[in-house]
C-alpha cells in the first residue's frame, strides 16, 4: 500500500514540476499518434466511403476483411512492420526501423482499418435514397460525398476517436518498431512498460496518468464538437 | 404545337436479367403535367430514375429536347431537373439550408441563393419556418420544404415520385391544392408518379398507365378513366366489372351484346360479330329491389337500357359508401351509399336488379 501512495506522490511531483523528459515523451506520443490518426483518416475516409457506396464484386468480403482488421493485434502489426523495415528486410534500405516514422507507420496500420470500417458503417446507416436525392438536386459526385460525410459527421467523429484511442494506448507495435530509445522513440506507453519493469512504479504511475489525461483531453475535445452538433 | 421536352423510345431496364421496365414510346410536352399511374412494383419509380439519369437503361433511348440523354453532360442534365421523392429526405440543418442546397450545388452567389430561397419558402407558405431545424418539422411541413427545394432550382423538368402518399388526408389535400397552383403558375414540365387515381385526375394534363413495367395507355384523364384500352387498365382505373361478350347487333350507333347469357345494350361503333370486353364502373350501376319469387320485374320503368337480376354476394364498406358485389352469373360490382343500403335493407343473399344505361358501358375490342 505504501508503494502505491509513494508512487502517486511522485507522480504528482513529476507532473507539477514539469520534468523535461516526461514532457519530451508526452509530446512525442502526441505527435506520433496524432500523425498516425491523421494518416488513417486520409486512408480510411475515402476507402470506407468506397466500401459503403461502391457496387463491385467482393464488396462484402472486403468489408469483412476491414472489420477483421479492426481487431488487428498491435504485436502482429509490430512484427510485420519490423520484418519489412528490418535492415535486411524489403524496406530496410530506408533506414526507418527504430525511428518515430516506424511507429507512425505501425500505428497507421492499426488505426486505418478502424477508421475505414466505422466510416463504411456510418455511411451505410444513412438512407440510401439520400444519395439519389442529392444527385437529383444537382450535386456533383464530390458534392454528394461531402454532403453525406456531413450527414454522418457524428459517427465519423466517433471513428476518429476510436482510431486515436487505439493508437495512443497501444504498446506492442511501438515497442517492436520503435525500440523505446531514450530521446528518440520513447513514447508514453513504452516508457510506462519500461519503468514498471525497472520497479520505478512512481514514474510508471505518473506516465500512466499523463496517458490517461492526454486521451481524455483529446476525446473531450472531439466529444464536445460531436455533442454540440446534436444539441 | 408544343415542343417535346422528353421522349422515350424502346426503353428497357432489367434487374436480375428480367425486364422491369419496357416502354415502347412516351413523349412529354413542354409545360404539361404527366401523371404516371400504376400499382406498386409497376416500374413507376424506375422510369423516373431513368428520366433523372440516375439509372442507366439496358437499351433504348431517352431524348431531352430532341437530343439523346447520353450525349448531354450528366451533371449539366441533372442540373436541369428537379427531383422530389416520396420521403422528404431533408438534410441535417435548417429549413433555409435545405432549400438553399440545390442552389449552392450550382455555385450561385450568396445574394441569389438568399433571394431564391426566400421566394420559394414564401410561395410554399413556410417562410416562418426558415430557421427551424429540418428534423423538427411535421410530415406536411417537411414535404413543403422538399418541394420548395425542387422549385428553387428552377428546373426545366420536375420529377416527382409519390410525394404526397405518406401524408394524412387533410394535409395532403391542402398541399395538393397549393402544388397545383404552383404548377399552373410556373408552367414547369412535370412528370408525377402516383398510385393514387384522385391525385392523377387532379393534377394530370395527361395520364400514363404503367402496368408490369409496360405503358398500357397514355391520354387525357377522362379518356383513360372512361375509355380504358384493355382490361388490365380498366381494372386499375376502377372499372371493376369486365366481362367478355360478342356484338350481336350494331345499328346507328346502338349495339346489342351477348355476354354471360345476358343481352346488353351499349353505344358505340363496333361491327357485328366482334368479340369485346364489356367494362362497367361501379358508380354507374343503380340497384333496385327485387321480389323474392322473381316472377316479374316490379320496378318502375326507367331510361336505363340494361337490367340484370342477381343476389348480393358481399359488402365492403368504403367510407360513406358501400361496395356491393352481386352474383349475376358473374360478379358485378356496384357502389351505393350506406343510407341507400340501409333503406333498401340490403344484406348478403338479397335479390336485386342492377340497372345501368347503355352509355355507361365501355367496350374494348378483344
Amino acid at each position: 500500500m505504501e508503494l502505491i501512495w509513494e508512487g502517486i506522490r511522485e507522480a504528482f511531483f513529476l507532473l507539477v514540476s514539469g520534468d523535461p523528459e516526461v514532457w519530451e515523451i508526452t509530446l512525442l506520443s502526441l505527435r506520433v499518434s496524432g500523425l498516425a490518426t491523421a494518416l488513417s483518416l486520409l486512408i480510411g475516409l475515402p476507402l470506407g466511403t468506397w466500401l459503403a457506396m461502391g457496387r463491385f464484386t467482393g464488396r462484402k468480403f472486403s468489408i469483412s476483411l476491414v472489420n477483421t482488421g479492426m481487431a488487428l493485434p498491435p504485436v502482429v502489426v509490430g512484427l510485420w512492420v519490423s520484418i519489412f523495415l528490418w535492415r535486411s528486410g524489403p524496406l530496410g534500405g530506408l533506414g526507418l526501423i527504430y525511428t518515430p516514422t516506424a511507429i507512425v507507420i505501425a500505428q497507421t496500420i492499426i488505426a486505418a482499418p478502424m477508421v475505414t470500417g466505422l466510416t463504411a458503417a456510418a455511411l451505410q446507416q444513412l438512407d440510401p435514397r439520400l444519395r439519389l436525392q442529392l444527385l437529383g438536386l444537382g450535386a456533383s459526385h464530390t458534392q454528394m460525398i461531402l454532403a453525406l460525410w456531413r450527414e454522418a459527421r457524428l459517427p465519423l467523429l466517433a471513428a476518429l476517436m476510436a482510431g486515436f484511442g487505439a493508437v495512443i494506448s497501444e504498446v506492442g507495435a511501438s515497442m517492436m518498431v520503435g525500440g523505446n530509445i531514450r530521446h528518440q522513440t520513447r513514447v508514453l506507453t513504452t516508457a510506462t512498460v519500461m519503468e514498471t519493469g525497472r520497479g520505478e512504479f512512481a514514474t510508471a504511475i505518473a506516465l500512466g496518468f499523463i496517458l490517461l489525461l492526454l486521451a481524455y483531453l483529446v476525446n473531450l475535445t472531439l466529444t464536445w464538437i460531436q455533442q454540440r452538433e446534436t444539441s | 404545337m408544343t415542343s417535346m421536352v422528353l421522349e422515350v423510345h424502346d426503353l428497357i431496364i432489367k434487374r436480375d436479367g428480367r425486364a422491369i421496365l419496357n416502354v415502347d414510346h412516351l413523349q412529354v410536352h413542354q409545360g404539361e403535367v404527366l401523371a404516371v399511374i400504376g400499382p406498386n412494383g409497376a416500374g413507376k419509380s424506375t422510369l423516373l430514375l431513368a428520366l433523372s439519369r440516375l439509372l442507366n437503361p439496358d437499351s433504348g433511348q431517352i431524348l431531352f429536347k430532341g437530343q439523346q440523354l447520353a450525349s448531354h453532360d450528366e451533371l449539366a442534365y441533372r442540373r436541369q431537373i428537379g427531383l422530389v421523392l416520396q420521403a422528404p429526405l431533408l438534410l441535417d440543418g435548417s429549413v433555409f439550408d435545405n432549400v438553399a442546397k440545390g442552389l449552392r450545388f450550382r455555385g450561385l452567389p450568396r445574394g441569389e441563393v438568399n433571394q431564391g430561397v426566400k421566394k420559394w419558402l414564401k410561395k410554399l407558405g413556410i417562410d416562418h419556418l426558415q430557421k427551424r431545424a429540418a428534423h423538427k418539422l411535421s410530415g406536411g411541413e417537411a414535404q413543403r420544404v422538399s418541394l420548395a427545394r425542387a422549385f428553387a432550382i428552377q428546373p426545366q423538368v420536375l420529377l416527382l415520385d409519390e410525394p404526397f402518399s405518406a401524408l394524412d388526408a387533410p394535409t395532403r389535400s391542402r398541399l395538393l391544392e397549393d402544388f397545383q397552383a404552383l404548377l399552373a403558375a410556373t408552367a414547369v414540365t412535370t412528370i408525377f408518379v402516383t398510385h393514387d387515381l384522385d391525385e392523377a385526375l387532379f393534377l394530370g394534363d395527361r395520364v400514363a398507365v404503367l402496368l408490369d413495367g409496360q405503358l398500357r395507355q397514355v391520354g387525357p384523364p377522362q379518356d383513360v378513366f372512361s375509355a380504358p384500352t384493355d382490361p388490365a387498365v380498366a381494372e386499375f382505373v376502377g372499372v371493376e366489372t369486365v366481362i367478355a361478350g360478342r356484338v350481336v347487333t350494331s345499328q346507328a350507333g346502338q349495339i346489342g351484346i351477348q355476354a354471360n347469357g345476358y343481352h346488353l345494350e351499349a353505344i358505340g361503333k363496333v361491327e357485328t360479330g366482334q368479340d369485346v370486353f364489356v367494362c362497367l364502373r361501379p358508380e354507374d350501376i343503380t340497384l333496385l329491389p327485387c321480389v323474392e319469387d322473381g316472377a316479374s320485374d316490379p320496378s318502375p320503368k326507367s331510361s336505363a337500357r340494361n337490367r340484370l337480376a342477381g343476389r348480393i354476394l358481399r359488402f365492403k364498406p368504403q367510407g360513406p359508401l358501400v361496395k356491393v358485389v352481386i352474383d349475376c352469373g358473374f360478379p358485378l360490382v356496384a357502389l351505393v351509399t350506406r343510407t341507400s343500403a340501409q333503406e333498401m335493407g340490403l344484406t348478403e343473399g338479397t335479390p336485386v336488379y342492377a340497372s345501368f344505361k347503355a352509355s355507361a358501358l365501355h367496350l374494348i375490342s378483344r
